[in-house]
């Protein structure tokens, strides 16, 4: 499948070939885990598995607790307390549920960021970035959904704020937003919907993971050193790579294990410290909390949407040149959608033909100084809009835009990049033979 | 090590968490200690006793705990009364049922299969989930570190607001406010519910306001958070299995991976 040179599967007994003419399923799943895969990748590539396995859990775990949980207003909030004290284990299925949530978007996180760091996105990768791009997407929508079914304050505030921002797109916004709420506020009609939405959006991302799969098993993985697997002939490329199983399952099910482990400790000792207090209130439409927050994962994005008030020039600028079209508040909402499209935008956008940051000297400073941009981002979501905090959040906000928009593009043309290793082969031997003492040069100045 | 780990990675990644910041102005909460806290800490079922006569001498007045079911009163785990105690508990309390009286509804006497009744006063609200519902600790600077550390403090604020009345009063449109160290703001609307010596404990256990403070506050947490043993439990046997299991996983990696990395190292790149 990969294009990638190696041994496929070939029906033996008479069975098999019975059942390979008619549906080739057994060539199929055997291409998939046999696929070869470069030897050189880093415990950055573990995250995959890790987020397949909790689309898993969460489907599982969400299941069970649809069994239980009533979609009403009047019932959601006590059908959750049913759940977490009568239901066998309930406690134990909602608090992982719950917190599969953080884990999820952790995993993400990291995931994205390998990838923007290694240029898994540069070509022939495009497609493989997009798709996951949309499942990201969908997992904040289908994550911000959620957070709504157990109809706490938060619940209900958060869906307020968030679906108020579609009320601000110029001529449509109040047709939309009574069209997404279902009514004129949020009511049993938005839960109802929500509930719906929460239940199908999930297989909407698992079909898109298996298509982000197929992507880049058609491509071949990246890897730390952004050298493609040599293809020539199935010799050359077996020195590039391994088998998918044993090697990588293996690999990764290690890393699985530790992080499920901690994330266990988190489940079973500290289930309420991702959380907000104000969701073990049931919602109130009457009762404003002193501040509506979003959970950890939205806070970047959040900070994004704030940042842009009536006090910035260039949304006043927005503003006067559109005639008062483009509002602060729209404005708002077109900084947060377009912090996602520019990074969407991350293959077109950098004009560099390296494609692992490991070999680019300047990207990878200002590569950092995202990852810390993006920590600090998350910070000032979460504080009040008030005293120095707007003005961290406007450079911040500016910083993710300058990146993907000027810093990239610009990079491609003044950096001169390292020489990088003629092989992945080259690659993993320079790496162990170095690790060991070994007087073998680093192939990289060999070259 | 693993809440350390934990410790180490969300600080890194600054998942300062949207609660830290849940209690705003916060007033002075005293870190109060419970014998639940920690990964290992568990309810003390006489303490939780106490904080259940506490609840309903005093606190049930006004204040009712609608999700919590009668019965699990005598769940292990909780204050784990006798299954007769149970019953007789149960009889305190009348409930609505709406199938009596042909349909109409009438009150009748509670079962331990019912729950406790909600507030009898509309602006008193259910305790049920209120050692959750609030948050001690916050910060520094919205990171969640304190939180980390003393957890996420709704027990220490409960039993800081119980004892935390300095005597002084204001009256504020046509309602009299009481002055609360622990309360957001500093005037809260109830007035000081304990005074010291309120109940009388049978196994002679002090009943200082901060002891009777305490008690109620355990009696909280438990009513909010009635599985935490069994989930802790839980959580223990899923951390030692995972541990385990990451351990044969490590050394199956090892293992598998050895000979190509011994060949990675005997044969030198070209």
């Amino acid at each position: 499948m990969s294009g990638i040179p190696h041994d496929h599967y070939e029906p033996k007994t008479g069975g098999e070939k019975w059942l390979h003419r008619r549906l080739p399923i057994v060539a199929l799943m055997y291409d998939t885990i046999m696929i070869p895969t470069p030897k050189n990748l880093n415990w950055m590539w573990i995250w995959g598995i890790v987020l397949t396995f909790t689309l898993v859990l969460m489907i599982v775990t969400g299941i069970v607790l649809v069994m239980h949980y009533t979609p009403h207003v009047d019932y959601a909030f006590a059908s959750v307390e049913h759940i977490m004290r009568n239901v066998n284990g309930g406690h134990m299925i909602r608090y992982i549920h719950q917190n599969g949530a953080s884990l999820f978007f952790f995993a993400v996180y990291l995931h994205i960021f390998r990838g923007l760091y290694y240029g898994s996105y540069k070509e022939p990768r495009e497609v493989t970035w997009i798709i996951g791009m949309l499942i990201y997407l969908l997992m904040m929508a289908t994550a911000f959904m959620g957070y709504v079914l157990p109809w706490g304050q938060m619940s209900f505030w958060g869906a307020t704020v968030i679906t108020g921002l579609f009320g601000a797109i110029p001529f449509v916004g109040d047709t939309l937003l009574v069209w997404l709420q279902g009514g004129p506020a949020i009511d049993n009609a938005t839960l109802n919907r929500f509930f719906s939405l929460h239940y199908l959006l999930p297989f909407v991302i698992l079909g898109l993971v298996i298509v982000h799969i197929w992507a880049f098993h058609t491509t071949g993985n990246n890897n730390p050193t952004g050298v493609e697997v040599r293809r020539t002939s199935k010799e050359e490329a077996e020195r590039d790579t391994l088998p998918f199983w044993p090697y990588f399952v293996i690999k990764d099910l290690f890393a699985l294990a530790v992080i499920l482990a901690i994330f266990f400790a988190v489940v079973g000792f500290m289930p309420n410290y991702l959380g907000h207090p104000d969701n073990y209130i049931e919602a109130n439409p009457l009762v404003t909390p002193a501040h509506i927050v979003p959970e950890w994962y939205f806070l970047p994005f959040y900070a994004i949407l704030r940042a842009f008030d009536d006090t910035v020039w260039i949304v006043q600028f927005a503003s006067f040149i559109t005639g008062g079209i483009i509002d602060a508040k729209f404005f708002g909402v077109l900084a947060m959608f377009g912090a996602i499209v520019v990074m969407a935008l991350a293959p077109w956008l950098d004009t560099s033909a390296v494609r692992s940051g490991r070999y680019r000297p300047m990207f990878k400073w200002w590569f950092w100084l995202l990852v810390v941009n993006f920590i600090i981002l998350m910070w000032v979501g979460a504080m009040p809009a008030e005293g120095i905090y707007p003005y961290i959040a406007l450079i911040s906000s500016t910083y993710w835009f300058a990146y993907f928009l000027v810093i990239l593009p610009l990079l491609g043309v003044i950096e001169k990049p390292l020489a990088e290793p003629a092989t992945i082969e080259d690659d993993f031997k320079g790496h162990y033979a170095k690790d060991h003492g070994d007087a073998v040069a680093d192939p990289t100045p060999a070259e | 090590m693993i809440r350390q780990l934990t410790l180490a990675v969300t600080v890194a990644l600054g998942l300062g968490s949207g609660a830290a910041l849940a209690a705003g102005k916060a007033g002075e909460v005293t870190d109060y200690h419970f014998s639940f806290e920690g990964p290992f800490g568990s309810y003390d079922q006489m303490q939780l006793q106490r904080g259940l006569q506490v609840y309903t001498e005093i606190c049930s007045a006004c204040h009712g705990l609608q999700y919590v079911p009668l019965r699990t009163l005598g769940d292990p785990g909780g204050p784990a009364l006798p299954e007769d105690q149970v019953r007789a508990y149960a009889e305190f309390y009348e409930v609505f049922d709406p199938t009596l009286f042909d349909g109409e509804g009438d009150f009748r006497t509670a079962t331990p299969n019912d729950h406790f009744p909600a507030s009898n006063v509309s602006n008193a609200p259910d305790l049920s989930l209120m050692a959750k519902g609030r948050a001690g600790f916050s910060g520094p600077y919205g990171l969640g570190i304190n939180q980390f550390f003393r957890g996420m403090g709704g027990a220490e604020y409960i039993a800081s607001l119980m004892a935390g009345y300095t005597g002084e009063e204001k009256e504020e449109a046509g309602a009299i406010l009481y002055e609360n160290k622990a309360f957001p703001g500093g005037w809260i609307s109830m007035a000081p519910p304990l005074w010291g010596d309120d109940v009388e404990y049978a196994d002679g256990s002090p009943t200082d306001i901060e002891s009777l403070s305490k008690d109620v506050a355990a009696f909280l947490m438990w009513t909010a958070e009635p599985k935490m043993m069994a989930r802790k439990q839980a959580g223990f046997t899923a951390v030692l299995m995972l541990t385990i299991l990451s351990v044969l996983l490590y050394l199956t990696n090892k293992r598998i991976w050895a000979p190509v990395k011994r060949a990675a190292k005997e044969t030198p790149a070209e």
